[in-house]
């Protein structure tokens, strides 16, 4: 149950003027269940590297392979491929279209081919898990709040009952309060189906909070793929390449150059909280 | 009077069904009252759907108040013959920079708009070179729009306002799209703006890293304004920014959970700087 991508590249416009590389030799393997976090500055190949996934856009060269098998063989269903792996994209609520909520989740089931009543259960099933209050359901879309939207986009998704789940910058745009709610909608929905997640963000500290495997892509290379602890030590190559880590990497290092022993490799306030009370005699501050 | 000045500006907007009778009406801006103070730079936090855009849209006559009024650098906005003066007095960017980009190359995009006013053509040439030149695009001035990140584009939408020399720039959620990097080139340019040329800068934004360095903050909630301050006094007030579904900088986050942990740290630290002078006492 993986993703293995083994040295694609992939080159835009190949052969005329405009040539450019937008992969190159990216390699990884994802485990079922993992939920991680893709980072890279704009232009840096994230989006094109997930189009790579779903089979939206063939590599160059390279192979990738979906539970074992070869994605670019000649016999293989692509469309399953793509029912598999759900893609959502950036301001996924644009795509919204129908009368009401629920006959909007249906949409992607129902092309599937599936019965009147499997279609909808997996429409309740996916408004479900998403969380969307049942009162809102036979409402317009139109009529939700940015964040509800979003979550009905990825309800529409979910029906199709994909074992990964996508979702390019799923919080951009979202009050910080909607942003919480999206990211723990999708981590609740992560544990309780045990989906695959990978989250496209600029949000370093949205990342730092709820993944627990970062991927950095710079100039269409896979620079690191490790912990998030492990890749924000690196914060200032991070830096270098248009990116950031979270501002509690910065206040534990500032921290620690002022002779605090404090631990900068928390990723959290809550962590920095304890690592700070922890170097503090008790008899201060205890009530 | 400040560059805007609001007065009771209420905007409802009103739905029909098809007979055209009013079938709903939704109060976006609700009796706001405020006076913004020219060469000022000020903020505009509220969650989404709280009318933060409805108001900024009143800012360049793109809506017109209900009830109320607002001028703008002493304009009344619903007058229709103010309309273009005010609008070449704020001038407004978006959240997508890809939206707001029509050229070919970077120096005829912030020409566009000078030219559709009719300035003489050495005027729009020496507007083009120093707006560029003061979001730092210049070098890039021959180069296509789309070959620029993200915050490359943004800074050129904010140049493209720039040559219409404006009062007052409005950014309705300029980051929202942007790497952190992108962030960075798109807020210091706006202080830039701010000190060097005494523009007045409304900034609307969902993050609240980006509020630090402003001089007043407005918050709104259910079209309404419900606090107002400088960022101190704003962050200081950490749980009822989260009863509005708001957030607080990290390092303000920190200080409230030192706070609840029982550390007796004061309110209010906006900075790493003032968290470790604070700390010092307890060292």
């Amino acid at each position: 149950m993986s993703i293995i991508v083994d040295k694609i590249n992939y080159i835009y416009e190949i052969g005329t003027g405009f040539e450019r590389q937008a992969l190159k030799d990216v390699s990884c393997v994802i485990e079922k269940n993992e939920f991680i976090g893709l980072i890279g500055h704009t232009g840096s190949g994230k989006s094109t590297f997930i189009q790579h996934l779903n089979g939206l856009i063939r590599a160059t060269s390279g192979n990738i392979f979906y539970e074992g098998q070869d994605i670019y063989d000649k016999d293989y269903d692509m469309r399953k491929l793509r029912s598999k792996v759900g893609l959502v994209f950036q301001y996924p609520e644009h795509q919204l279209f129908e009368t009401d909520i629920f006959k909007d989740v249906c949409f992607g089931p129902k092309n599937l081919g599936l019965s009147k009543m499997d279609t909808e259960l997996r429409a309740f099933e996916a408004l479900r898990l998403v969380g969307l209050d049942e009162n809102l359901y036979y409402q317009s879309p139109f009529d939700l709040s940015g964040g509800q939207k979003r979550r009905v986009a990825i309800a529409g998704v979910l029906a199709m009952k994909p074992d990964v789940l996508i979702l390019d910058e799923p919080t951009a745009g979202l009050d910080p309060k909607g942003r919480e709610e999206i990211l723990g909608c999708v981590q609740h929905l992560r544990e309780e189906t045990g989906i695959t997640v990978i989250l496209v963000s600029h949000s370093m500290e949205d990342v730092a909070r709820y993944v627990n495997r970062i991927m950095v892509m710079n100039d269409g290379i896979l620079m690191y793929d490790d912990t998030p602890a492990n890749v924000f030590a690196h914060y200032k190559e991070l830096e270098q390449i248009g990116l950031a880590a979270p501002n509690v990497t910065y206040i534990m290092n500032d921290m620690k150059k002022a002779g605090w022993n404090v631990d900068t490799s928390v990723l959290t306030v809550e962590q920095a909280r304890d690592s700070i009370l922890s170097c503090i005699d008790q008899n201060v501050y205890r009530k | 009077m400040g560059i805007v000045k609001a007065d009771k500006l209420t905007f409802e907007y009103i739905r029909r069904d098809e007979e055209g009778n009013v079938d709903s009406i939704t109060t976006a801006v609700d009796n706001v009252s405020l006076e913004i103070k020219e060469g000022s730079f000020v903020a505009v936090l509220g969650h989404n759907g709280s009318g933060k855009s409805t108001f900024a849209k009143h800012l360049n006559a793109l809506l017109y108040p209900t009830e109320g009024t607002l001028w703008v650098d002493g304009m009344d906005t619903s007058e229709e013959n103010n309309t273009m003066s005010i609008r070449q007095t704020a001038g407004m960017v978006f959240q997508n920079p890809d939206n707001q980009m029509i050229c070919t190359l970077v120096e005829e995009e912030v020409g566009f708009g000078p030219e559709n006013i009719g300035v003489p053509t050495d005027e729009i040439w020496q507007r083009v070179e120093s707006s560029l030149k003061a979001v730092g695009m210049y070098a890039f001035r021959k180069a296509s729009p789309n070959k620029l990140s993200g915050g490359q584009k943004q800074r050129v939408a904010i140049a493209s306002i720039v040559a219409m020399k404006p009062k007052c720039i409005i950014l309705d959620e300029p980051t929202a799209m942007l790497d952190p990097a992108g962030r960075k080139e798109v807020i210091d340019t706006l202080h830039l703006l701010n000190k060097q040329e005494g523009v007045t800068i409304i900034l609307i934004t969902h993050y609240m890293e980006e509020v630090i360095d402003a001089d007043y903050v407005y918050v709104m909630d259910e079209g309404k304004l419900v606090m107002q301050g400088t960022p101190r006094t704003i962050f200081s007030q950490v749980e009822h920014l989260k009863e509005l579904r708001l957030d607080v900088p990290q390092v303000t986050e920190l200080v409230y959970e030192l706070q609840q942990s029982g550390l007796p740290i004061k309110d209010g630290i906006l900075t790493t700087e003032e968290l470790l002078q604070e700390l010092e006492r307890f060292r």
